[in-house]
């Protein structure tokens, strides 16, 4: 009973704690959408009105139609290059973990462990190296320099391979009696059953790299070529004084991925959660 | 029947050769191939006219007090270290007690958390020009509030010790997402009836913490402080949007120095770049270790 309260009393301060924190955090976002949709006369007006008292759409219609911007060639590069590498990684990720999780053969687990320990190793002593195999491989200012490097990556492979591991062994131990090769085992048990685990690969994956920065920046030249991010950095520069079109940019770079997020957000809590538990 | 069973020991190398062979060219080659790089004057487009000359570029940057490099290399990294220290604690701190606030799981805790992790979702340019527009030296929205209570204009990103502070204020509220959501799940994992035993024996709520929630997620604890350690180190995009590296390359962190090196300006020195870039790696690393040791020995 005295528990029960002491509870009931946490729960309300906790609540009120947190209510007064996630509204400082989003007003940040509240402020740049409000600011989007005013006239550039009353955002640079020094007043405090998230709402604007002039509602607008002319700072949206100006960025799209600009000729001078080609953020439609930075979000349709966005989309393809994210979609196309999302795709592959989960093929790649995949055969790998059934490889590391689902099959036996020597030094399995030695092997697993020292690719995984390869994570340590910071990226930045790559970079320079990575961009010269760019210039052999003539991928420079093409979307394959940020489609296929990344397929290398360790981390979903990580993943996968711990929820492959939490198959029963049976189903596959049954089906290799009935004479199925591991293609088959893979594609028709496997895959079908970690479903919930690719669609967490996936995002991260994709969300990851959506919003990439620093590599895209160094291979990319030609504006048409950019992603949205880089593109979005550059407008920094040319819509200098208009901040309304800049918040409207600034808009439609968040949507996709906030919109990912509205209807997927309990895959990214599940997948972070299994990140930091060893087995 | 023996045929079959040399066949199924060898087909794990198909489902490995995809990743296996792209992880091969575009990790542990050029791994390697960084070594060789530093070890050259380099030419990045014409690399015949490239040039043998050892461990001259690590001497100079490490050594040679009159060259340029030396200069650059140490500033940033007194930055990049200023950085790490300043983020690190807070990236740590602030996403462990949102997580306690939300583990007591209050009416709309899932709404709260969804709010916390939203921000790292965003880009870092994305990032930038939220933050950039909140932090207006004339009409953002925190010096106009500043302005009705008195204070006067701050100029946020371009004066110390200002512009670090708004360099760690957008870091927390970008990053602290995965890390509340870890700390979130392994609370969880605490079986209640500890609390209760210690509520029993009179402990007042540090000691609780202490004791319990500490130890119950040391594993967590040591992955977090080594991962937040290493992405804190490789900070680049925050200053080289927000600050420019200003004001007077008070906020240039070493790895908007490499790129410069190596990518940037007339004379670009992939050698050198790839020499500082090796340096920060082997800083990185043992930090890591340092880090892993301390934190199992306190456990």
């Amino acid at each position: 009973m005295a528990i029960n309260k002491i509870n009931k009393k946490k729960k309300r301060i906790s609540f009120v704690i947190l209510t007064i924190l996630s509204i400082m955090w989003i007003l940040p976002v509240v402020w740049v959408i409000g600011t989007s949709f005013k006239t550039e006369q009353e955002a640079v007006s020094s007043s405090i009105n998230l709402i604007p008292q002039d509602f607008t759409l002319e700072s949206y219609k100006y960025i799209f139609s600009d000729t001078n911007n080609n953020i439609l060639h930075y979000i349709k590069n966005s989309i393809i290059i994210s979609s196309t590498h999302t795709f592959l990684y989960l093929i790649v990720a995949s055969l790998a973990a059934y490889a590391y999780g689902v099959m036996k053969w020597k030094h399995r687990d030695k092997v697993f462990w020292a690719l995984l320990a390869t994570m340590m190793i910071p990226t930045v002593m790559n970079l320079v190296p990575l961009y010269a195999i760019m210039i052999k491989l003539k991928w420079l200012d093409k979307m394959l320099a940020l489609i296929i490097p990344g397929l290398g990556g360790v981390f979903g492979i990580f993943l996968l391979r711990q929820f492959f591991l939490g198959i029963p062994k049976d189903l596959v131990e049954s089906a290799k009696m009935d004479g199925a090769n591991h293609f088959y085992i893979y594609t028709k048990i496997v895959l079908p059953l970690s479903k919930s685990a690719l669609v967490v690969v996936g995002l991260f994956s994709f969300v990851g790299n959506w919003n990439d920065y620093l590599w895209p920046l160094i291979v990319l030249n030609t504006d048409t070529n950019r992603t949205l991010p880089i593109g979005l950095a550059l407008m920094q520069g040319n819509y200098n004084i208009y901040y309304s079109r800049l918040m409207a940019a600034t808009v439609v770079s968040m949507l996709p991925v906030i919109a990912i997020f509205m209807v997927a957000q309990n895959s990214f809590i599940k997948g972070i959660s299994m990140t930091g538990i060893k087995e | 029947m023996k045929r079959l069973k040399t066949n199924r020991s060898k087909s794990y190398l198909l489902f490995l050769a995809p990743h296996a062979i792209i992880f091969t060219i575009f990790f542990i080659i050029p791994f390697f191939y960084g070594v060789v790089i530093s070890l050259y004057k380099w030419n990045m487009f014409f690399p015949d006219k490239r040039s043998f000359i050892g461990l001259a570029n690590f001497t100079k940057i490490l050594f040679n007090t009159d060259s340029i490099y030396h200069q650059y290399f140490f500033n940033g990294l007194k930055n990049t270290f200023i950085f790490v220290g300043l983020s690190v604690p807070l990236l740590i701190i602030v996403p462990l007690v949102f997580a306690m606030l939300i583990n007591v799981e209050p009416k709309g805790y899932k709404v709260f958390r969804g709010i916390f992790y939203l921000p790292s979702l965003l880009s870092i340019s994305t990032l930038v020009l939220i933050w950039k527009w909140v932090l207006n030296t004339n009409v953002g929205i925190l010096n106009i509030t500043l302005g009705e209570l008195g204070i006067d204009a701050i100029p946020w990103l371009a004066a110390q010790p200002y512009a670090w502070f708004s360099l760690v204020l957008m870091t927390v509220w970008w990053t602290i997402g995965g890390n509340m959501v870890i700390f979130t799940a392994s609370l969880k994992e605490i079986p209640e009836s500890l609390y209760e035993a210690a509520e029993m024996d009179g402990a007042n709520s540090w000691h609780k913490f202490k004791s319990i929630t500490l130890p119950g997620m040391r594993n967590q604890l040591v992955y977090i402080t080594i991962m937040t350690t290493l992405a804190s180190f490789n900070v680049f995009g925050q200053p080289q949007l927000a600050t420019g590296g200003g004001p007077s390359e008070s906020t240039k962190v070493l790895m908007m120095y490499i790129r410069e090196i190596a990518f940037g300006g007339s004379t670009p020195n992939p050698g050198i770049a790839t020499a500082m870039a090796i340096l920060l790696g082997i800083i990185m690393i043992s930090i890591s270790i340092f880090q892993s040791r301390m934190l199992k020995r306190l456990g």
